[in-house]
């Protein structure tokens, strides 16, 4: 809400009124959503918290444009996903959001900088471009001498690297993260935050991020935390 | 996402599956093999053919038994010596271009040595007529002719045969158990890998040949013509001069281009029969691709869910489907044909039967091995791109 005095910028995506119904038979409905509103501000860090089957992941799908709402909005700089065609979602996916998720979804085959490479190929661009770009993000996250390892040669927490140089390639406005170290041990976890954390900053790129780890939450600036669908308490830090 | 791009991907994720990339391609590229190699012997056969016929000598018609009806089955002659006497004295110009024969087949043997001979029994201008030479000796005179004498001219594989280092002139040969002396021995023509083997045939007056094989008719007749402006005017010289003795029905005369045609026709027909069969083995090749693109499809969900979320729209993965299906049949296709040429060489090379490519067939093996990528890669390529993002990266 913009206060009386002055506006403030809008948001970067806002959620109204979100419901997700999952159809899985004629008298089987799963209602994963039941009507969430919130906004993101740029270059905001968020967490999400909730128990198993609260809804995280499909309000993380929502916000990602991979999926459309039952009913309500999700909108993206004013504009309404539901709106928009199969190539504009793609686009918007491509241009604004990063996404990391639990399982890395690396690609077994191809190497560390391929990987990276994968969202700059639905990009205009040289190859010698977009390899120079991998490059630097690999370096980024600190990854330099893996760049021709494939995921398989790779620690847990390198895949999880080399997932987080992917997302932030592209120079998105919005990283969204699925329990980014739900697969790590608590210290790898950290570290991997510890990164995360510090791209968010640096580039001032909004930060959702989904988990269990009350720890991992507690250092977002704002914690919003789900239950059975619903939005049961929203906390600033 | 650029085409360039789109081929790129599609080409490595083909080299990421090398072993089932290859068996994959092996249907298509046996197809387009089989129909390059088919197509190409039955091009072969038919230029072989038709070259056979031709090489009989240009300005040729031939009067045959029976109304000309292609298809109706091979029919009795109604021809006598005197019909050949009759063309010929009724062709304008010089006499001595009307030539008709008797054939048959027979044991022919002289000092010990043997085979089986095509025994032709002919009138007197019959070797002028088909463009024959005497290499030794002379040919069958007028008289021997007229009068059925026991002579015989050879080919000079029949000579070969029957006096090996010897020189058969005025040397005896037996054909049943009547003995013929050789007064000549004919130029050698060389072998076709069709039609009859010329330089094996004992020639010998129609008079003989008829008390021979018990028969007094005359097979066929050949007119050579002048020139190629005087063959209408011969045609209608010989069928006029026939037409007093004989029904319409019982004699045609055609002239050597009509056979050809006909038998050229009809080859290319067989050409096109054995391209449709290899064409069927191309399109189980193009059912496998078909399976096996989706299989890869279903493999592959997860990367698929992963690129639509990174931004590839629904026609980029479609696109990079169909390219994977185009690139496994066009790349059958391209080895496929290089093989089918090779075996063609190989076969022309060491086989009876030659083997012409022609750049039609090489045309539409590489078409239709692409065409063949794009209609069964379709199905697949649409089940890739409509898959839900949401839905493929839970996929396990
Ligand atoms: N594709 C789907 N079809 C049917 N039901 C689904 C589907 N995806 C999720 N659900 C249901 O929706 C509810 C919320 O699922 P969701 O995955 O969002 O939970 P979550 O909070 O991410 O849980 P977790 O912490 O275990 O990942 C669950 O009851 C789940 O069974
Ligand atoms: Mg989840």
């Amino acid at each position: 809400m913009s206060g009386p005095a002055g506006r403030a910028p809008a948001p970067l995506l806002t959620a109204e009124e979100v419901t997700r119904v999952y159809t899985l038979g004629r008298d089987n409905q799963v209602h994963a959503l039941r009507g969430v509103s919130f906004a993101v501000d740029r270059g905001e860090h968020v967490a999400i918290v909730g128990s198993s089957g609260s809804g995280k992941s499909t309000l993380l799908n929502l916000l990602g444009a991979l999926d459309r709402p039952t009913s309500g909005h999700v909108r993206y700089d004013g504009r309404d996903v539901r709106d928009m065609d199969d190539a504009e979602l793609a686009q918007l996916r491509n241009g604004s959001i990063g996404f990391v998720f639990q399982s890395f979804q690396l690609l077994p085959r191809i190497t560390a900088l391929d990987n990276v490479i994968l969202p700059l190929v639905y990009r205009p661009g040289s190859p010698r471009e977009r390899r120079e770009r991998a490059r630097t993000a690999l370096e980024q996250v600190g990854l330099d001498d893996r760049v021709t390892h494939r995921p398989g040669e790779l620690s847990g927490g390198q895949q999880q690297r080399v997932a987080i140089a992917r997302a932030l390639v592209t120079e998105p406005a919005l990283l969204l993260a699925d329990e980014p170290t739900g697969n790590l041990d608590t210290r790898t976890g950290e570290e991997i935050m510890v990164l995360l954390e510090e791209l968010h900053r640096e580039r001032a790129t909004a930060l959702v991020v989904i988990t269990h780890d009350e720890e991992v939450a507690a250092r977002a600036k704002r914690r919003i935390e789900l239950r059975d669908g619903l939005i049961v308490t929203e906390t600033a830090a | 996402m650029s085409l360039r791009e789109s081929l790129r991907v599609a080409m490595q994720a083909l080299r990421a599956n090398r072993l089932r990339s290859a068996l994959t391609t092996l249907g298509v590229l046996i197809g387009v093999m089989s129909v390059v190699l088919l197509v190409a012997i039955g091009q072969g056969a038919r230029s072989e053919i038709t070259g056979a016929i031709e090489g009989l000598g240009s300005n040729l018609l031939f009067v045959l038994p029976g109304d000309g009806e292609f298809g109706a089955g091979p029919q009795r002659s109604s021809f006598e010596v005197d019909d050949v006497e009759r063309i010929d004295r009724a062709l304008p110009g010089g006499e001595g271009r009307a030539a008709g024969y008797v054939i048959g087949a027979e044991a022919v043997q002289a000092e010990g040595n043997r085979f089986n001979a095509t025994v032709f029994g002919i009138t007197e201008h019959y070797l002028g007529v088909v463009d024959r030479t005497i290499a030794r000796g002379q040919s069958l005179s007028p008289s021997d002719v007229a009068t059925g004498r026991r002579v015989a001219v050879l080919g000079a594989s029949s000579a070969e045969t029957l006096f090996p280092g010897q020189d058969p002139i005025g040397r005896t040969v037996s054909l049943g158990a009547i003995r013929y002396r050789v007064v000549g021995v004919l130029e050698r023509v060389g072998t076709t890998a069709f039609g009859p083997d010329v330089d094996r045939q004992v020639l010998i007056p129609v008079g003989a040949a008829q008390r021979l094989f018990g028969s007094t008719r005359v097979d066929a007749i050949f007119v050579r013509a002048e020139s190629t402006v005087g063959i209408e005017a011969d045609r209608e010289a010989a069928r006029a001069a026939l037409a007093e003795r004989l029904d319409e029905e019982e004699f045609s005369v055609v002239s050597q281009d009509e056979i050809i045609g006909v038998v050229g026709d009809i080859l290319q027909i067989l050409t096109w029969v054995l391209a449709a069969i290899a064409g069927i083995s191309l399109l189980v090749g193009g059912v496998g691709v078909s399976n096996i693109m989706l299989v890869s499809v279903s493999e592959r969900t997860r990367e698929i869910g992963l690129r639509k979320a990174l931004g590839a729209r629904t026609r980029d993965i479609t696109r990079q489907f169909l390219f994977e299906a185009v690139a496994l049949t066009g790349l059958g296709g391209a080895v496929g044909l290089a093989l089918g040429i090779v075996l063609a060489e190989v076969v022309a090379a060491f086989a009876p039967v030659p083997a012409e490519i022609t750049w039609w067939s090489i045309a539409l093996a590489l078409g239709v091995s692409v065409l063949v990528g794009l209609v069964f890669g379709v199905l697949p390529a649409r089940r890739a791109g409509q898959l839900d993002p949401v839905t493929a990266l839970r996929h396990e």
